[in-house]
């Protein structure tokens, strides 16, 4: 599972409302306790796809974020991208390009603009299986 | 020599190129791997012809992409 505080839901939330009517996409850093994701920071990146159908990440951004999560003794634990249009479910193209067993998928849906939906997948091989998302109280996500 | 990997010092026996480094990593699925050097991005054409050298910073990660479709 992973702990998420509402206050990086927002940050999701809002990247992805600025990137409509594109796809926006990010990276998720924090730390393990026990079985639980605790994310401590996230990354807000470029799609450089510009598609309201598709994302790539800058890669620049993507080895940025990687060095600043190593400097401040973060892990990565997952990444984000929104679905302007269309449910909270890996697609086949989001499936296809799944590579990392370890990471969270999530995927914030803009499909109701006024009830955001963010899920969160662990994709392997292909095969999905949706993650709880548990909501953080404090700044440390701690629940 | 010695080089730096995603941070780590690492020891190589002798200068490689790219494509044979991500092999000797036992990288999965190097096709999708995108690789930096000394903060300067490489392009894939050029993982055969670009040999590490010592003290290089190599990192090197994943492409991350998708879509909604």
């Amino acid at each position: 599972m992973i702990v998420l505080n509402k206050k990086y839901f927002e940050e999701i939330l809002k990247h992805s409302l600025s990137h409509l009517p594109n796809e926006g996409c990010g990276l998720l850093a924090g730390t393990f306790e026990g079985d639980k994701k605790i994310i401590k920071k996230v990354y807000l990146l470029t799609n450089i796809d510009n598609s309201p159908e598709h994302f790539s990440m800058d890669a620049k951004e993507q080895f940025d974020a990687v060095k600043d999560m190593r400097n401040n003794d973060l892990l990565l634990l997952g990444n984000f991208h929104s679905h302007p249009s269309t449910p909270a479910r890996p697609s086949d193209e989001d499936k296809r390009l799944a590579y990392d067993k370890s990471m969270s998928y999530l995927i914030l849906s803009l499909e109701d603009r006024k009830k955001p939906v963010l899920k969160s997948f662990n994709i392997i091989n292909g095969e999905v299986t949706e993650e709880e998302i548990i909501e953080g109280e404090n700044d440390n996500g701690i629940c | 020599m010695l080089i730096k990997v995603n941070g780590k010092e690492i020891e190589l026996s002798k200068g490689v190129n790219i494509s044979e480094f991500l092999i000797e990593q036992k990288v999965e699925m190097p096709e999708y791997v995108t690789v930096q050097i000394n903060e300067e991005i490489i392009p894939k054409e050029q993982f055969e012809t670009t040999i590490i050298s010592t003290g290089d910073s190599v990192e090197f990660l994943y492409f991350m992409g998708g879509g909604s479709i």
